[in-house]
């Protein structure tokens, strides 16, 4: 690593953050964390065919529609996001 | 513990689909994608659908596209897998095998958010293809040909979106103007910052067009208009002069055209009368059909509906879009529609269908169309339909599919020679027990009674040349009969064989003469007529004959062997006598190599024990070769020859090779290869294959010589895609066996068996079993085997559905609506879900049960007879009960034997929260020798009763988190000790001695045990990793198997020192148990096994699928496979296998690029699995690469193959 780029550390985490969909920082809150782990998950689930059938099973719903539902749900995966507090 | 896993079935159920001409030609084919494996399967001209070829590719597959370079005559495939690549793969016709063409990297591996490999979209024209993640990224890799015609392709284009995610992408038909992809997609970025929620209210779908520039090699966002919400899936319109271009957007309840600068044309999807109005229509697949004149797309809903749908345009603008309805399938992952008229109809769940088309729809009346649309206050007027009865399709061929397995039991329920395994399959009103044997399915043509017992039968044919057999010959203790093959099988008596006489052989001998040979003589029929008889000198009689088309060897009784040839004339010529030194067992030559004169090689086995290899060359004639001792007398030889191959319809690359079978008396097959040149034997392999000595014949599958061996089953040789497989095939004991091969049966099989000659032909080659089906009424869930009368109790439960008696009534009124008169059909509706669907107009396994709100709940138990398929007692349950848990349990000291609890929940809902009215456990009588149930009483509980168990002659019941254990009372039970200590849910008991092995939903296995005296449960150990458990074994004391939701398959074991010290601990470690350790019990099991499937099983069993064979754990999958993990018995065989597995890995990488170690360790580091579905591929590569590994190892190739093929023998 060269000498310059030491200091660039936080830009080199915000490229990392950029790039990379979920990366945590240190001022993440609980409901962030909670909605990347949520979206990751439904993505999880779409992905793997085999736990889309299993969800399919269980809820007596067609694989398609199960898809879909799980798609809708990265919308708002933990409801509404909590009020900020002004700072 | 070392194991080794092998897929016994491979998966049943498919992702999607693709056709086109991937073999270049004209042929039809389709690319299906099971999860991890690939195959290329083609209807053939009967429309029975093969499969040419089934690639395990250690990965999970996840879309699939095909493309054409303009001008070119064959289609590539692009896969979308787990590998974070992108790979094109083209079909090698020549080899049967996938060529990689490109594999380019563009992310890391695994399903994740943002990288892509979830959609694939294709510019019609094959000059670019895009590949889509669910979210933000999006990656276009321009496709071309450079100078020698080789398929390029660029570094990727990034079209990514951050805060967006992805629906559905497709590429957009313009010709040959710059390639355009459409995606919808949604941002969420807004909605993630506003607590009031309005922005996620106002957060509105888009349907975006990225162009890619091929003259600045650049993508950009050329267009994005507001779209329906509920827009989930988008399919191409033809354009560039043969349509309008541009999009349908299927949307919940709508299907839109789209267009850049055209305004949208809408209309709704119709929907069935039954439905909920809570409940929208969603497309769940559609196909494009395009021809000179006209296109039209088959869009399928989530209930079934296919509908035609028609854009009427001129020129770009679009005046009309109509939806028509089409028929109902069952519901498809995949719609392929092909040129030759077919369609294919990838099943989510059950059978898999071909179906023809009779019609295409083109009545003009339309149920909806977007000159109709009504716009109301309430939103869109919806229209309604009636499914019919199929009307533009005909289904002409099945594809079986277990999927999904639901439970399993490996009983020898049958007392046959194999255990069956029992497997609940499918889903709602499609579900089915299947009952699955070890072999070959085979399709009786004919049984016809003979006069007699037969001893032999033989077919002939008249001339070298001729396509079909002339003669079935049928020899008795006394006589023969001689059957002519033509439109009938009749007998006849003008053909020259002797008939007073049994028969030893009859064959083909030279070019168009038949010889018969009986024990006093050999005939020999002339083409003409004529009549040579040759008689044997005194008293003595023929024993054993051998022969092929010019040379033939009889054997004498005493042991004298007389050898003939034919010589240029067609004249059967005396050649050379031999005497052994005692009587013969069985005699067999070679075939006449391709181009040659006679075969060198006589194989001889004697009583002795021996078998001698003698030569056949006029310089040494009758000299011995060779001598293998056996363990016992051989009773059948056949050498069988195995054709130089490279690659071709049946796999991979193989040397010419000469193998001598042979059936001892001891039951045992013995196999040896034949040294082409010196006729020495070597490699010899053994397998045990029944309770009689196996007679051997030599048959023909697929145009290959292949043998058939019958011994008290009968079993088939084959080569199928490199590997040499020997299975059984599902018949009767049979006594004598030839080729068959006439008009109507092509290649088929005529045996003798008791009084009866028997046609035959061999089906589905390549499976490792066959199937029976008892068909089901709902969802089945757990089922138990009733010991005693080997019943078996089946609990089925569907959520979302109405109950029979409200079907019947619903259906009932739709027939009199309709004005059919239902009286007929409504009666064989409800009688246990077995009806056909030939006279039934509108049968729920091809139509689906009607929706009924999702807080609905219909169940039932079925208590079953596996032999005959009869359902003997089915208990439906009222009041929205729905059963989960099923168990049989003895109450010690009470008078009742034994019962069935049931668990079940009322009103279970799980959204938006998992709640429920009430648990409850039924305990049920067996009556009329347990072939019906009677209801002794039923006791509320708390929560759902997910799992039941029998413990010292009570009840063990994991209600929720708790623990209990029950006693049976009169009215109810009684609680006698609870535990309530569990993290989740329990949802699977199993008990052995004292000890409770108790399984969690979320947290793995918890290690219980009972202290009777101070009347307490508690938890001794429990696991480290929080485990989404999903089946569970119990396997020995200390340890369990279980599998969780993600698909890894593991082992855990309490220490050996930990289970002797709560073993010789007087209060059982309770002291401890009271301090407890992190949180938990207060010791912890280790894992020992752990393995990846890539699939969620959903049961596992510790069985055995040989009779006296070493017993594993077999499991079933959602995706419909078998697969088994075999404990290796030496240390040796670790080695051998984990070197041979570390070869196969470096050398030769799986085909779509995923790494098989990550695939294997993908949620946790693999440990002591080898995987054999791995080292099965070795027979598949090429020879070069065959002889590396083998130097590597220190053996040959054959040795490794033999080694494949010994461990294979000892799992199935």
């Amino acid at each position: 690593m060269q000498a310059s780029d030491r200091f660039n550390i936080n830009s080199q985490l915000e490229h990392l953050q950029a790039k990379y969909v979920g990366t945590g920082h240190a001022d993440l809150n609980r409901f962030e964390w909670a909605v990347n782990i949520q979206r990751d998950s439904y993505a999880s689930y779409i992905g793997h065919y085999p736990m889309l059938a299993y969800f399919a099973l269980a809820e007596n719903e067609s694989i398609g529609r199960e898809r879909y539902n799980f798609m809708q749900k990265m919308l708002l995966p933990c409801g509404l996001p909590p009020e900020r507090e002004d700072d | 513990m070392y194991l080794y896993s092998l897929t016994l079935q491979r998966a049943t159920g498919m992702i999607c689909a693709i056709n086109g001409n991937f073999s270049g030609g004209k042929s039809q084919e389709i690319v299906v994608a099971r999860g991890k494996i690939l195959d290329l399967v083609r209807p053939d001209d009967n429309g029975k659908l093969q499969t040419l070829l089934s690639v395990e590719i250690f990965g999970a597959i996840r879309s699939l596209a095909q493309f054409r370079l303009t001008g070119a005559q064959k289609d590539y495939i692009v896969v979308g897998s787990d590998s974070g690549r992108i790979v094109v793969l083209e079909y090698n016709k020549e080899k049967n095998c996938f060529d990689k063409i490109h594999q380019e990297t563009f992310g890391k591996s695994g399903c994740r958010r943002i990288v892509p490999g979830q959609y694939l979209a294709i510019d019609p024209k094959g000059r670019a293809v895009m590949i889509g993640a669910c979210e933000k990224q999006k990656l276009v890799y321009v496709l071309n040909r450079d100078t020698a015609a080789r398929l390029t392709i660029s570094s990727p284009l990034e079209a990514h979106k951050s805060h967006n995610v992805t629906y559905s992408i497709c590429g957009i038909d313009c010709g040959f103007d710059n390639p355009i992809f459409a995606s919808i997609e949604l941002d969420y970025s807004e909605a993630d910052q506003d607590p009031t929620g309005q922005a996620a209210n106002e957060a509105q779908k888009h349907l975006t067009f990225y162009e890619l520039d091929l003259g600045l090699n650049h993508v950009s966002r050329k267009w994005s208009e507001q779209v329906d919400n509920g827009a989930n899936m988008l399919v191409t319109v033809p354009g560039g002069g043969d349509g309008p271009s541009g999009v349908l957007v299927c949307a919940e309840n709508f299907v839109i055209y789209k267009n850049q600068g055209h305004p949208e044309v809408r209309a709704v999807i119709p929907r069935r009368t039954d439905l909920p109005a809570e409940r929208g229509v969603l497309v769940v697949s559609a196909a494009t059909h395009k021809q000179k004149s006209m296109f039209f797309f088959l869009l399928q809903t989530e209930y079934g509906d296919i509908f035609k749908v028609t854009l009427d345009h001129e020129n770009d603008r679009v005046k009309e879009l109509k939806i028509k309805y089409f028929d109902t399938i069952p519901v498809t992952s995949s719609l392929c529609v092909l040129k030759s008229g077919f369609l294919f109809a990838a099943s989510e769940f059950g059978n898999h269908a071909l179906y023809q088309f009779q019609a295409i729809g083109d009545d003009p009346d339309v149920e909806a169309s977007s000159a109709t649309l009504m716009e109301t206050e309430e939103g869109f007027q919806p229209v309604y339909f009636q499914p019919r009865k199929l009307k533009n399709l005909v289904r002409i061929d099945q594809v079986e599919s277990l999927m999904p397995i639901m439970d399993m039991k490996i009983i020898n329920l049958f007392e046959e020679e194999t255990p069956q395994i029992f497997s609940l399959c499918g889903r709602g009103p499609r579900s089915s027990l299947r009952i699955l044997r070890p072999g070959l399915a085979i399709s009786e043509m004919a049984v016809s009674q003979l006069p007699g017992v037969p001893s032999a039968v033989w077919t002939v044919k008249k001339n070298v040349n001729d396509e079909f057999d002339a003669y079935i010959v049928v020899s008795f203790a006394n006589a023969t009969l001689v059957l002519s093959i033509g439109e009938t099988v009749e007998e006849v008596s003008d053909s020259g064989f002797l008939d007073t006489t049994p028969s030893l052989a009859v064959s083909l001998i030279g070019d168009d003469s038949l010889m018969q040979v009986h024990p006093s003589g050999i005939r020999h029929i002339r083409e003409d007529g004529r009549i040579n008889e040759w008689r044997t000198p005194g008293k003595r009689t023929i024993v054993k004959v051998g022969s092929n088309r010019l040379q033939v060897v009889i054997a004498l009784s005493g042991g004298e062997l007389i050898y003939f040839e034919v010589d240029i004339t067609g004249q059967l010529m005396e050649v050379e006598k031999h005497e052994m030194s005692g009587d013969v067992a069985c005699l067999d030559i070679a075939p006449v190599p391709e181009g040659r004169q006679r075969s060198r090689f006589l194989a001889v086995g004697s009583y002795d024990n021996t078998i001698r290899i003698l030569s056949l060359d006029p310089d040494d004639c009758m000299q011995i070769l060779s001598l293998q001792s056996v363990s016992s007398p051989p009773e059948s030889l056949l050498f069988l020859e195995v054709q130089a191959s490279v690659g071709g319809e049946d796999g991979a690359d193989h040397p010419a090779n000469l193998f001598l079978n042979a059936g001892l008396q001891n039951g045992v097959l013995f196999r040896t290869v034949v040294d082409m040149v010196t006729g020495q034997l070597s490699d010899a392999r053994s397998r045990f294959l029944g309770l009689r000595a196996p007679k051997l014949f030599s048959i023909v599958v697929r145009g290959r010589r292949a043998m058939l061996s019958l011994s008290s089953r009968p079993w088939l040789g084959y080569i199928h895609q490199g590997h040499f497989l020997l299975t059984p095939l599902s018949y009767e004991t049979l006594e004598y066996a030839a080729s068959f091969s006439s008009d109507q049966c092509a290649e088929g099989v005529v045996a003798v068996a008791g009084d009866a000659l028997r046609v035959f032909t061999i089906e589905r080659l390549g499976e490792s079993f066959n199937e029976t089906t008892i068909p089901l009424r709902y969802t089945p869930r757990k089922f138990v085997l009733q010991p005693k009368r080997k019943l078996l109790v089946v609990i089925e439960s569907d959520q979302g559905a109405f109950t029979a008696e409200e079907r019947e009534s619903a259906k009932k009124m739709c027939f009199e609506a309709a004005g059919m008169g239902g009286n007929a059909n409504t009666e064989q509706m409800e009688n246990g879900g077995d009806d056909e669907d030939g006279n039934d107009p509108l049968s729920d396994e091809q139509y689906g049960y009607p929706k009924a709100e999702s807080e609905k709940w219909v169940s039932c138990i079925r208590v079953l007879d596996p032999r005959t398929g009869e359902t003997t007692c089915l208990l439906e349950l009222q009041n929205n009960e729905a059963a989960f848990s099923i168990c049989t349990v003895n109450f010690h000291g009470k008078e009742h034997g034994t019962l069935l609890a049931v668990g079940t929940a009322k009103g279970l809902q799980f959204w938006p929260k998992r709640s429920l009215d009430a648990g409850y456990i039924h305990i049920y009588k067996f009556k009329e020798d347990g072939r019906s149930l009677e209801l002794l009483h039923k006791t509320q509980v708390e929560g759902v009763p997910l799992a039941l168990c029998q413990f010292q002659g009570r009840l063990l019941a994991g209600i929720g988190s708790v623990l209990r254990l029950y006693d049976l009372g009169v009215k109810r039970l009684l609680r006698k000790c609870e535990n309530k200590l569990f993290p989740n849910t329990i949802t699977s008991i199993h008990t052995y001695r004292d000890r409770i092995y108790v399984g969690d939903i979320q947290e793995s296995f918890h290690y219980c045990k009972y202290r009777r005296d101070e009347n307490q449960l508690y938890i001794f150990a429990d696991d480290t990793v929080p485990r989404w458990l999903a089946a569970a074994q119990h396997v020995d004391f200390d340890t369990m198997a279980g599998a969780d939701k993600f698909g890894n398959i593991y082992f855990v074991r309490l220490p050996q020192d930990v289970s002797d010290e709560i073993e010789e601990d007087p209060t059982g470690g309770k002291i401890k148990w009271e301090q407890g350790k992190l949180n938990g019990a207060p010791n912890k099991v280790e894992e020992i096994v752990q393995f990846h499937v890539g699939d969620v099983v959903t049961c596992v069993q510790k069985a055995s699928l040989i009779p006296g064979g070493g017993e594993g754990i077999i499991y079933g999958t959602v995706m419909g496979s078998l697969g088994a993990l075999l404990p290796f018995t030496s240390r040796d065989d670790v080695d051998f296998f984990s070197h041979l597995e570390m070869h196969m890995r470096q050398e030769y990488p799986p085909l779509c690029g995923r790494d098989h170690m990550a695939y294997r360790s993908s949620y946790f580091p693999v440990k002591d699995v080898i995987d054999g579905d791995l080292c099965e591929q070795f027979p598949t590569l090429p020879m070069d690469l065959q002889r590396k590994i083998a130097d590597e190892l220190d053996r040959t190739p054959a040795e490794i193959m033999k080694k494949l093929e010994e461990i294979r023998n000892k799992i199935i």
